[in-house]
């Protein structure tokens, strides 16, 4: 009973931070208009944190290089459990054109474990969206059975894939 | 006795009853008022429930007993308020826990706390010498400073005290963090420093400080209904329209910095606090 509460409200408020990890702006800008009237992620409890204190949804867009990789990390040390990484973007998937860039590592999976992948250059706010949402199903994995959720619970036609 | 324990009792359950659901209320009205659809009514219960249930992080100990002397403060406070009781103390209580929650976020090294805190003293300092004068209204008008002797009027405190109501209204927009005076901390992430004083409270001390905050929206929404005692409607509508100009001037202005709060707030203030006093004692 204590527990459905406690999924239930996990689920209903996941509050984000957002980090650019060296976008070209692109993927923020669509992070960004997630929270306008068009799209009004605060209908599903969503806020734009901008503390990783208080943060559970954590967004993170553009390539990762050797500079970056700390702030990236501390960011992610600093998020209080249970917490989800979501990866947008191109970039932040693979380190997208900037790939074999001599400063650039790569995706941000290289760094922090990441939950949910969301491709796209840039990810539309609806795929965006869809990632939070799926990024939320792992909450209730993480907090009910700490098992992982097959892909095959989700429509083969979303635009977000699971590692 | 009884009779007693039951109004403390509702005091207590107020704030997190209440408070949450006032805080519902007001983040659906702000998504309106920004053309978005907002977030459901009991939106705020599952932050609190989601954030006590958060790994615990402290930053030092001393924090973690200042959110707790400051929800402490805040809820005896209320309570005192449903017991109808001294209107000083309940002002000097609320303002001992207010003083808490600004030494807690002194005690984390974080920059944003730091400056949060330092905003906070300032909105105090603007609005508690704000609050001891519609009290010493109060007191000239019923000749009490107990809650009691105001339900004892028989005619609404508003008539007699139209411009110390303005000035309850104006710390009222301090305290319940709202633009153009959520300087130390802010509900809406457009600010130049967005959660300021609350930087460094997170998971279950977070909760904490959010459940002290419904406490405190009661207590001065319950200082409002005070200027409407004679019929309970009357009290209502009072505190409604009240709170929806709060929310209005919310969503309307951008925030002022502390030198225009502490100019506004003490020049305005106090002129027209001076202003009804004096007419009280002429007439």
């Amino acid at each position: 009973m204590f527990k459905k509460i406690m999924t239930k409200a996990r689920m209903q408020s996941p509050w984000m931070l957002h980090f650019d990890c060296g976008s070209c702006n692109g993927c923020d800008i669509e992070v960004l208009a997630c929270l306008t009237p068009v799209y009004d992620v605060e209908r599903f409890g969503i806020i734009n944190t901008g503390n990783p204190m208080h943060a559970d949804i954590f967004l993170v867009t553009g390539t990762v290089n050797h500079r970056n990789q700390k702030v990236l990390r501390n960011l992610y040390d600093q998020i209080p459990d249970p917490k989800v990484v979501v990866a947008i973007g191109a970039c932040g998937l693979t380190g997208g054109i900037f790939r074999e860039a001599w400063n650039v590592i790569g995706g941000v999976d290289k760094v922090i474990p990441v939950d949910v992948y969301v491709p796209g250059c840039p990810a539309k706010p609806e795929a965006i969206i869809d990632g939070v949402v799926l990024g939320l199903e792992k909450f209730r994995g993480k907090a009910e059975t700490a098992e992982s959720i097959s892909a095959n619970d989700f429509e083969e036609e979303a635009p977000c894939r699971e590692k | 006795m009884i009779n007693k324990s039951v109004l403390i009792l509702a005091g207590l359950a107020s704030g997190p009853v209440l408070g949450g659901v006032i805080s519902g209320f007001d983040r659906i009205l702000t998504a309106r008022f920004q053309s978005r659809i907002g977030p459901p009514l009991l939106q705020p219960f599952y932050d609190v429930i989601k954030l006590l249930g958060k790994e615990k992080v402290v930053v030092n100990v001393w924090q973690a007993f200042c959110v707790n002397a400051y929800l402490t403060a805040a809820s005896i406070a209320t309570a005192l308020f449903f017991l109808r009781s001294d209107l000083l103390l309940i002002l000097f209580i609320q303002a001992v826990g207010a003083v808490f929650l600004v030494v807690g976020a002194f005690s984390s090294t974080s920059p944003y706390s730091q400056a949060g805190a330092h905003r906070e003293l300032l909105q105090m300092l603007c609005y508690e010498p704000l609050l001891i004068l519609i009290s010493v209204g109060i007191y000239f008008q019923t000749g009490s400073f107990k809650i009691e002797s105001v339900d004892a009027m028989n005619q609404p405190l508003l008539l007699k005290l139209p411009f110390l109501f303005v000035v309850l209204s104006f710390v009222l927009t301090i305290k319940l963090r709202k633009s153009p005076f959520d300087l130390s901390t802010s509900h809406h992430a457009h600010q130049e420093l967005v959660k300021g004083l609350l930087t460094d409270y997170s998971g279950p001390l977070l909760a904490l400080t959010e459940i002290a905050h419904w406490y405190e929206t009661v207590l001065l929404l319950g200082f409002c209904s005070l200027f409407w005692t004679t019929n309970p409607i009357g009290a209502l509508l009072l505190v409604g329209i009240t709170y929806l100009g709060e929310i209005w001037i919310d969503n309307v202005s951008a925030r002022m910095n502390w030198r225009w709060m502490l100019g506004y707030g003490w020049g305005m203030g106090m002129a027209l606090s001076l202003v009804n006093l004096v007419w009280l004692y002429a007439r």
